[in-house]
This record gives structure tokens, sequence and C-alpha cells, in this order.
């Protein structure tokens, strides 16, 4: 039992790092991309500028990927043996694509497009930026692929108790992959969206006037305008698709504990799995029916219809889902507000200059929020599935390895160790090089080929 | 699917293939990246800039190999994923946190100067250090059979002291191609002194396979096998006097034959790749689990083979395209 739950701490600790990354590599590619070829079409230094300043944190983010990936592909084995021997016929196949047609495209072409500038034309660097990015997208789609199938699993069968592949479209264009797909890329989007936003903020407060970043805080902002509605939008959908095919899930999201209609949606409550309700309730009327049926007296699944003839709870934990789903939603809220405030706050020429300073502030404050709701959104999800590892074929009991417990809590505390001490330093390591790029164009002069060239190399 | 017989019996065999050559890819690649790492403290500041530099445009793609090894193992092998993986839970684990370290190390020492600068620059040398010794420890104990004993413990520890030396060993000739003048001619110095840690290692490990077990033992020493194997010892012995004399030459005039340290190295390291291939083969578990026994459904491996045979010259082509592009000796990293 202990190992159980340490196995889970360990997995859950390893991912959750690991997803800080790719979700800043994902979109930070396509923007890089989009940079070189503003520059490539206006032959405004500015672009490459903010060009090189981003592809530093393009680098240290898709080096911190890596390493914390390498874990997550030994963790299967080491932790969850039970996975891949009952799985492992869908599962390997999918982890297979990924490696073979992902990894190898952006680490090989990594190297031309961090080093590669002087070293190849012009025309193979805009294409070595274009495929890391596109092989970024790529790895996403195939761990994306994998991670729906073992929520809502489609064309397989079992013999023996083990899952043999039937149908790879099936497998592949499983009934949550579109939608889990959407959200995820949108949600790697509005996090740089907002890491670029509020880094340029940062360097705006600290006194940078530069042109460069009045345009990178622009890029931001608008990208982030652009995507929040989407975001929602996508996230409304992805729960009806939930809805559908894990009801238990959206039972413990909206805390509610009777099946019925005019089912309220709640702002706040305390879950008490032991007494089956809430505490300290405050909910909008109809809410949660109206957005999850589109009907005020629409029947939303309730939990008490999730329990097992003995009296054992057949859904998830109550609390961490309802909670994480608020964090995740009221980010998202919070995003909306600010991009579209800052958005008004910027019209007419120069309006960046114009910018109340506590716009400024509220876009630096935001800077890591994207984290919080990816997170957030991805405690939902894989809290929401328990006890299932694979949703009604797998659980996560079943699989687990039969490591004693002292050493996954030693190497657990390693990693966290680990992970603390990377996360301080990258914090600080992107600050850091703000406050030097900012330093650096206070002193030298603006525009001409002259600056590119004087870009340090760091 | 018939084309070549029962594809249960050949989809096995190719995948145990595509496995261990990625995993020589690996021990050759991020061999020369790991031991540079393991070298940093000998160099000084400018030195130790472009003994990174040596590796910067390469590491990425080279930890790609184990990445895949380690996922045909899973993928196809998943019985034996499990066992073993559990069975080297903490040398796992110690080997990850070093490869994080480095890796990260990596990023960081290049956007901090001073102290901080430093101590990244530990934290490089510390995370190869620990990624090679985990390494060969794990080696180690895959060759005693994955028992937990105090003998091959002990095992585990020589095996990765002398894994450990032939990283560095392989590093310094990466260095001898890569760089000129007063580093060259330390790298030279620093291959000479690891050579001895190769040569006790190879030993060690060809000495101890045959011991433990007879059936290796068997496969090794009887009539014809005997002949039909002789090549590979002395092939290998061919080798090592190849890189013997040629470190005691180098450098020569207009950097000619900088290559051929660590092109006989990359063989050797082939050569005793095969000979560890061929003593467990059929075994993917040492003496426990076959890879009949422990691989995954026909359907499965035939999917992934069909992706792997189509990829497999694409990722070549352009890895090439990447040593073609960063050839000749390392200058200044830049991100421009
Ligand atoms: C910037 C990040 C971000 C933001 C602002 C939002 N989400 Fe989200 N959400 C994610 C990032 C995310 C995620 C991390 O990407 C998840 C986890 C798994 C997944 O596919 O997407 C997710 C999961 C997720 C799920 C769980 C689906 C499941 O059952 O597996 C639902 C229902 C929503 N989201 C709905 C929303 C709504 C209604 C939002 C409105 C504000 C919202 N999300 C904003
Ligand atoms: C897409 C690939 C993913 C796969 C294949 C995957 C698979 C798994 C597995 C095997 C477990 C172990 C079972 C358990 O601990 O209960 C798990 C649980 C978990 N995962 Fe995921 N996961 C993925 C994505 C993520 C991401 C990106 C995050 C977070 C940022 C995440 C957060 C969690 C958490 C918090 C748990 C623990 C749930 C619990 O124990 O209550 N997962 N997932
Ligand atoms: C259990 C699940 C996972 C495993 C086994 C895994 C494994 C890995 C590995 C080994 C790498 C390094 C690849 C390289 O050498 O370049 C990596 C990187 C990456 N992963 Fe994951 N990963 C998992 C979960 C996820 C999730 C949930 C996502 C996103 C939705 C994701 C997206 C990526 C992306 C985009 C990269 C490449 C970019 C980067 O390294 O920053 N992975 N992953």
């Amino acid at each position: 039992m202990e190992e159980l739950i340490l196995s889970r701490i360990q997995f859950a600790a390893n991912i959750s790092f690991h997803i800080l990354f790719p979700t800043i590599t994902i979109a930070l590619g396509w923007v890089l991309l989009f940079f070189k070829l503003r520059f490539n079409a206006t032959g405004d230094d500015r672009w490459m500028a903010a060009y090189h300043f981003w592809v530093k944190i393009f680098a240290l983010s898709f080096g911190l990927g890596v390493v914390s990936g390498i874990t997550m592909s030994f963790q299967f084995g080491t932790n969850w043996p039970g996975f891949m021997e009952t799985v492992g016929n869908v599962a390997g196949p999918l982890l297979a694509y990924e490696v073979l047609t992902a990894f190898f495209l952006e680490a090989a072409f990594l190297g031309i497009m961090l080093f590669g500038a002087r070293r190849v034309p012009n025309w193979l660097h805009t294409l070595a930026t274009f495929l890391v990015a596109f092989g970024t997208t790529i790895s996403a789609f195939w761990i994306l692929v994998l991670n729906s199938w073992m929520h809502t699993p489609a064309g397989f069968e079992l013999r023996d108790g083990v899952v043999h592949a039937t149908d790879w479209m099936a497998i592949i264009f499983n009934p949550s992959m579109p939608y889990r797909l959407v959200h995820m890329l949108l949600a790697s989007g509005l996090t740089v969206a907002f890491l670029i936003a509020g880094i340029s903020a940062y360097r705006r407060l600290i006194g940078d006037r530069s042109k460069g970043v009045r345009l990178t805080l622009k890029t931001g902002v608008w990208l982030a305008a652009i995507l929040i509605p989407l975001q929602i939008l996508a996230g409304d959908m992805h729960g009806l698709n939930t809805l559908e095919h894990q009801p238990q899930k959206v039972a413990a999201m909206e805390g509610n504990w009777e099946t019925g209609s005019n089912v309220p949606l709640l702002l706040f409550a305390w879950p008490d799995e032991e007494a089956r309700e809430n505490r300290f309730e405050i909910g909008i009327p109809d809410g949660a029916s109206l957005i999850l049926t589109h009907d005020p007296e629409g029947i939303v699944p309730g939990l008490n219809d999730f329990y097992a003839e003995d009296g054992a709870a057949l859904h998830p934990p109550v609390a961490p889902v309802f909670w994480s789903f608020r964090v995740m939603v009221g980010t998202g809220v919070l995003m909306l507000l600010i991009s579209w405030a800052t958005v008004i706050a910027m019209r007419g020429g120069s309006a960046v200059d114009r910018l109340n300073p506590w716009v400024l502030r509220a876009l630096a404050a935001m800077t890591f929020s994207g984290w919080l709701a990816t997170l957030a959104g991805w405690y939902t999800t894989e809290i929401g599935r328990q006890p299932w590892l694979v949703q009604g074929v797998l659980t996560t009991e079943a699989a687990v390895a039969d490591v004693p417990a002292p050493m996954i809590a030693t190497t657990l505390a390693a990693y966290l160790i680990v992970y603390a001490v990377l996360l301080l330093a990258y914090v600080m390591v992107i600050f850091r090089l703000a406050r030097k790029a900012s330093s650096d164009a206070s002193v030298r002069p603006h525009s001409g080929a002259a600056q590119v060239a004087l870009v340090p190399a760091e | 699917m018939t084309l070549f017989g029962d594809p249960a019996v050949w989809l096995p065999l190719a995948f145990a293939a595509l496995m261990g050559v990625s995993i020589l890819v690996y021990v050759v690649l991020d061999g020369f990246d790991l031991g540079v790492g393991l070298l940093l403290p000998l160099g000084d500041e400018a030195e130790k800039d472009r003994m990174i530099a040596a590796i910067g445009p390469f590491w990425d793609a080279n930890e790609t190999w184990l990445v895949l090894a380690v996922g045909l193992l899973l993928v196809a092998f998943p019985a034996a994923h499990g066992a073993i993986l559990t069975a080297l839970y903490l040398p796992v684990a110690v080997m990850l946190i070093g490869l994080i370290l480095r890796g990260v190390a990596f990023e960081f020492r290049a956007k901090t100067t001073g102290r901080m600068k430093t101590r990244w620059n530990w934290a490089f040398f510390a995370g190869s250090l620990s990624a090679s010794l985990s390494q060969g420890y794990m080696l180690g104990l895959y060759i005693m059979g994955l028992e937990h004993t105090a003998a091959t413990i002990a095992f585990g520890v020589l095996t990765a002291v002398c894994l450990t030396a032939g990283y560095g060993f392989i590093g310094a000739t990466w260095l001898i191609i890569k760089s000129e003048g007063a580093l060259q001619l330390k790298a030279i110095a620093w291959a000479r002194r690891r050579l001895w840690g190769v040569i006790i290692g190879l030993g060690a490990v060809s000495l101890a396979s045959p011991l433990v077990s007879e059936r290796i033992f068997d496969k090794w020493f009887s009539f014809p096998s005997m002949i039909l194997l002789a090549p590979l010892p002395l092939m290998s012995a061919l080798l090592v006097f190849i890189l013997w004399t040629a470190l005691k030459h180098l450098p020569a005039e207009d950097d000619k034959w900088s290559w051929v340290p660590f092109s006989a190295t990359s063989a050797l390291f082939l050569m005793a790749f095969s000979g560890l291939a061929y003593s467990f083969y059929p075994y993917v578990v040492p003496e426990k689990l076959t890879l009949y026994e422990s691989a995954s459904a026909p359907e499965s491996l035939f999917i992934i083979l069909l992706g792997a045979l189509f990829v497999l010259p694409v990722i070549i082509g352009y890895t090439v395209l990447a040593y073609t592009v960063f050839r000749g000796k390392a200058t200044e990293l830049r991100y421009d």
C-alpha cells in the first residue's frame, strides 16, 4: 500500500516537472519561427534580437525537457511494470513512434537551430527552426494520443488479460484525443504568450525602452488575447466529451453528489467524502446544468451513483479534482481579463509607452500563470481517472512495481530536491537574462545591422 | 508476413538487433560527451569552454539513443524492461539524476559567470561522473545475472570504474579530433593515462562472464566456436595496439591521423559489445528470460518495425548532416 502511494507521488512529481518544459518549448518553437520569418520578410533586426533573446530561453527549457523526459521513459519500468505488461501492445508502438518521429527530429536539428546560424545558409537555419517546432508538436501529439487512450480506450481487445490492438485508427483517434490535443496545444500557446508578455513587461518596468521589447510585449499580449477565448471554448467542449465518457470525473469536478436537474455551478465548497456532501457551498443556481447540457433543467451525474454494493467508492477522490479544476478555470478567467484589458489599453500608435505601470505589473505577475493552469488541468484529468490507470481496463494498484518503500522514498526525496533547485535556477536565470539583455540594450545604439552581430554569445 | 518465415521468430530477433545497435551507438556517442564531462576539471577556464563547445551541438541527439534503446526494451520486451529496471532501481535513479544534472548544467553554465559558473562546471562533472559510474555498475550487475551479493557488487564496482575510464578515454580521443594546440596535447596525455582502464575493463568482463555462467563458458570454449570466434579477441588486441601506437606518436604534422584514436576506440567498443551480445543471446534477462519469452505481440512489433525501417535511414541522414555542419575544430559556441 505504501509502495503504491509513494510510486504515485513519485510519478506525479516527475511528470509534473517534465510537463513544465515541453509546455514552453512546443509553442515557443513556433513563436521563434514567427520571429525568424518576420525578420526574413522585413529585414528589421529587432525581430532577430527578439529571436536571439528567446532562443536562449528555448534552449534552456529544451535541455530541462530532455533530461526530465529521459527520467519519464525509465519510470514505466521502474515503477509501473504492470502498465506495459497489460497495455504494452498499444502503448509500446505509440511511444516508439514518438521517439522515432519526433525526438530525433528535434534533437538533430536543435544543434543547427541553436548554434548553426553562421554555419549554414539562412534558409537551412529557418528550416531547422521549423523542424524543431514541428518535432516538439509531433511529440506532444503521440504522447497525448497515448494519454487520451488511457482515458477513453478504443480499438483493442483483451486476450488472457492482455490488451491486443485491433484497429490502430480507432486507437489513435480515440474519442477524447482531438479535445485533449487542442486543449493542450492552446495551453502551451497561452503559457508562452504570458511568459513573453510577462518578461517583456518586466523589462519595461526596469526601464528598458527599446523597440524590441515593445514588439515582444505586443506579440505576447495579442497572442494571449486571441488564444484565451479559444481555450475557454475548447475547455467547455472537452468537458462535454468527458461528461460522455467519464461521468464520475465530471461529478467530482462539479462537486455534485446527487444526479439530477437544476444543478448549481459551485464557486466554493468543501467536499466531504465521509458524509457524502459539501460544506460551505456558494454557487450559481442552475449553472452546472446550463454549462454541461446547455439547459437549466439538464441532468448532471452525481457521485452517489458511483459506489459499489459494499460501499467502496468507484469515483475519484473529490476534493483534489474539484479544487484543481477551479484553479485552472480561475486562472483562465484571470488570463481573459488581463489580456483583454491590456489590448484595450494599448489602442493607438505608441500605446505601449502609455501603459499604466500597474498593467505592466499585472502582466509581470502573470509570467508563469500558464504553468499553474496547465498543472491544475493535468491534475484534474489524471486524478479524475483514479482508481483507474487505463479507464475500465487496468487499475493503478494492479500496475505498481514491487519495490521496497524506503527505496522509493529515498529516490523521491532526491528527485524533489533536484527539481526544487532546478526550478529556482530556471526562473532566476530567465530574469537574469532579461536584466542583462535590457542593460545591454541601453548602452548600445539602436537599429543597424551591427546590432545583430553584437548580441553576446551565451 | 510469412515472407521471411514465422514473424514470431524473426521479429523479436530483429528488435533485439535494433536495440543492440542503439545501445552500441549510445555508448559510443554519449560515451564521448560523458567523457568530456569527466575530463572537464582537468582543463583551465578557456579550455573548459572549448571542451564544452566540442560537444555542444551533439549531446542532445546523443542521449536520444538512450531513449531509443530503453524505448525499444520497453516496447519490444516489456516483461524484461520491468524485471531489469526494478532490479536496478537505485543505480537507474542515480544515473537519471546524473544525466539531469549534466544536461542542465550545460545550459546554465553558459548563462552565468563567476562563482555560479564554477558551480555549474562542478555539477557538469559530478553529473557525468555519477551517470558513468552507475552505467558501469549496471553493466557489471547485468553480467552477474542481476544478483545482489557481495561478490557481484564488487564486480559492479570494478566495471563502474573501468567504464568510467573508458568514457574518459573515448572523450579524450574525441577532443583530439576537435581541439588543437595545448588542449590537444593535453587530450593525448589524458587518453594515454586511461588506456589502462580500458584494457583492465575489457579483460575483467571477458574473464568474468564465462566464469559466472556455464552456458556462456560452453558457448566460447567449445569446438568449433573457439576457432570461429578467435577473430574477436585478436581484432581487439590489434585495436589496442593501434591505439597505443597512435597515442605515442600523435600529434602528427598537419593534424594528420587525429581521427585514428576515436575510430579505433569505436571499433573496440563494437568488438566488446559483439562479444557480450554473443554471450547473452538468446537471453534478455540473463539466464531468466529469453527474448522470445518477453517479446510483445507480433502485430504490435510489426507496426513499430514499419515505422523504424522508414525513419531510421532518415535519422541517420540528418545525424550525418548535423555532424557535417559542425565538423572541424571546435570554436566558440554562439547562439547565432
Ligand atoms: C493554460 C492552460 C489552461 C487553461 C487556461 C485552461 N485549461 Fe483546461 N486543461 C489544461 C490547460 C488549461 C491542460 C493542462 O492542458 C489539460 C489537462 C489535460 C488536457 O488535455 O488538458 C486541461 C484539462 C481540462 C479538462 C479535463 C478534461 C478531462 O476530463 O480529461 C477540462 C474539462 C478543461 N480543461 C476545461 C477548461 C475550461 C472550461 C477552461 C476555461 C477557462 C480551461 N480548461 C482553461
Ligand atoms: C501524456 C502522458 C501521460 C501519461 C502516459 C500519464 C500516465 C500516468 C500514469 C502511468 C500514472 C500513474 C498512476 C498514478 O500515479 O495514479 C499517472 C498519474 C498521474 N499523472 Fe499522468 N500521465 C501523463 C500526463 C500527465 C501530466 C502532464 C501530468 C501533470 C502535469 C500528470 C499528472 C499526473 C498525476 C498528478 C498523477 C497522480 C494521480 C493520482 O495518483 O491520484 N500526468 N499518469
Ligand atoms: C509518460 C509520459 C512521458 C514520457 C515517457 C516522456 C518522455 C520524453 C522524453 C524521453 C523526452 C526527451 C526527448 C529528447 O531526447 O529530445 C521528452 C521530451 C518531450 N516531451 Fe515528454 N514524456 C512524457 C510526457 C509528456 C507529455 C504529457 C507531453 C506533452 C503534452 C510531452 C511532450 C514532450 C515534448 C514536446 C518534448 C520535446 C521538447 C522538449 O524536450 O522540451 N511529454 N519526453
